[in-house]
């Protein structure tokens, strides 16, 4: 009897080694699905802006103005480009005219120029947003997406967002009296194309893209130059990265 | 035992309807977006992503338009979306024959993206508009979907591309290269064996920019008080020559 049941429990013991794989790897599938369950995949859209690419043509700030239904008047920009220019005395004059679209001003000779350069501006899309934090109402908000959105038909037109953000990237609407911005071009993006300014740059100096995917433009952007964000010490968290940026740019 | 007074049954009565109400309009009457803020914000995000575009981006264009996409994929403009000249066109691509989008032809477009500007970075192609064919339109010579220029540089430029676009703005842009660069025939078959000569002292600017040298148009200074230290400087420390600068 004594090797019956011995050889009967050696017997189990080598069933369930064998099998135990199987039983393993069921029990682990299941952890995977509920583990991508709990979380899903991260979106994170984001801007990158090339320095040493942009030619200051203001191709970008016309386009915003006519997907976005932005008013033609020349104070009213989702996105801007300014003209830096510091001159061999240490002076620093910063240009707009009509947010960039207009003529370059040809004031300034050339002899008196040390560097010069242009730097397209827009949202942040901070992470860390003072504009949201002053809504007395809530309307602007962050989406699963990081951007900021504004939400015309909660905002009061208190414009405290207006004052509140570090980078002027907001304007009160004309006509609907309520805080207007750039929106990264959500109703774009959400069906799979680029932002209308990434669109149109004939240089290629925005690159729009997902940071959290490895693959994305941006992120190879990000890993092949020197990045830097404005007014970083705010701790606001900016998402529009910027390469080649000059010092002087505040 | 006491018994409550009926006013007081009657004030208690009145108040505990009153919180009924208040209860009946804050959950059934008042809609849910008002108060739940992840409606409202749903709500907000579709109202955004309702928008409508105005630029239907390169892909959609590729539909119809193909050869224009190889002749462009060989030349200087292959990243340039068609937006970029053509101007908004979703609407061109619902309803082609309703809207026509716009091809500009004449010389004040070009310009917008190549006029010489200081600000603009080293390299990318910029011209002078009024020193370049002035008048004629740009497509007469360049297509704007492959916008090589028509002579293929044979001479100097082929090589010294950048040197060529930067003079093309700059003063000293009608001397020829070998004016200052004494040139070998054999610079061009081995450029590095066969060095180009450049001017080695303050005399060779001179021949043009002292005064009462013959040159007509060229500004004319003191060569011995210029640059105030005499021999010290040369010329080109301060003035580059492809482009000096000229007041």
């Amino acid at each position: 009897m004594k090797r019956k049941q011995f050889l009967s429990f050696t017997g189990k013991i080598l069933f369930l080694f064998s099998t135990g794989g199987i039983f393993g790897s069921l029990l682990k599938g299941s952890k995977i699905q509920s583990y991508i369950d709990e979380h899903p995949q991260v979106v994170r859209y984001a801007l990158g802006i090339q320095i040493d690419k942009c030619i200051g043509c203001g191709n970008c700030v016309v386009a915003c103005k006519i997907e976005n239904d932005v008013p033609k008047d020349p104070f009213y920009f989702r996105t801007w480009v300014e003209r830096y220019i510091i001159k061999k005395n240490d002076q620093v004059i910063v240009q707009c005219n009509e947010g960039g679209a207009g003529k370059l001003s040809q004031d300034i000779q050339e002899r008196e120029i040390l560097r010069s350069f242009f730097v397209p501006k827009l949202c942040n899309h901070c992470d860390n947003p003072p504009c949201a934090q002053v809504c007395p109402v809530g309307a602007t908000f962050q989406t699963d997406e990081g951007i900021v959105l504004v939400d015309s038909e909660r905002c009061i037109g208190c414009s405290y967002c207006i004052q509140a953000c570090p980078y002027g990237a907001r304007y009160m609407h004309p006509e609907t009296h309520t805080a207007d911005k750039c929106t990264l071009c959500y109703h774009r993006i959400k069906e799979g194309k680029l932002p209308a300014c990434v669109e149109v740059c004939p240089t290629q100096a925005r690159v729009f893209g997902d940071i959290e995917s490895k693959a994305s433009p941006l992120t190879r952007l990000k890993r092949m130059n020197k990045i830097h964000v404005l007014k970083p010490e705010l701790n606001t968290e900016p998402k529009v990265f910027y390469t080649d940026l000059d010092g002087e740019v505040k | 035992m006491n018994k409550i007074p009926d006013s007081i049954i009657r004030i208690a009565i009145c108040f505990a309807a009153l919180l009924v109400l208040v209860i009946i309009a804050r959950v059934i009457i008042i809609p849910a977006e008002l108060t739940d803020s992840d409606i409202y914000l749903a709500s907000a995000i579709e109202r955004e992503m309702a928008h409508e575009l105005s630029y239907a981006g390169s892909e959609t264009c590729t539909d119809c338009h193909d050869e224009y996409f190889e002749m462009k994929a060989e030349g200087y403009h292959k990243k340039l979306s068609c937006e970029v000249c053509h101007g908004a066109g979703l609407a061109h691509s619902t309803e082609p024959d309703e809207f026509t989008p716009s091809a500009p032809r004449d010389r004040k477009f070009c310009p917008v993206c190549h006029t010489y500007n200081p600000s603009r970075p080293t390299g990318f192609p910029q011209i002078n508009p009024y020193a370049h064919n002035p008048l004629s339109p740009c497509i007469s010579c360049h297509n704007p979907h492959d916008p090589t220029p028509p002579e293929t540089p044979s001479e100097c430029s082929a090589c010294h591309a950048n040197i060529a676009r930067t003079l093309a703005v700059s003063p000293h842009v009608r001397l020829e290269c070998v004016t200052c660069h004494v040139t070998p025939e054999e610079h061009k078959s081995q450029p590095r064996r066969f060095r180009a000569e450049k001017p080695e002292n303050r005399e060779f600017c001179s021949q043009c920019h002292a005064k009462g040298s013959e040159s007509l148009n060229a500004p004319k200074i003191d060569v011995a008080t210029h640059g105030n230290n005499g021999e010290k400087y040369l010329c080109w420390q301060c003035h580059y020559p492809h482009l000096p600068e000229v007041d």
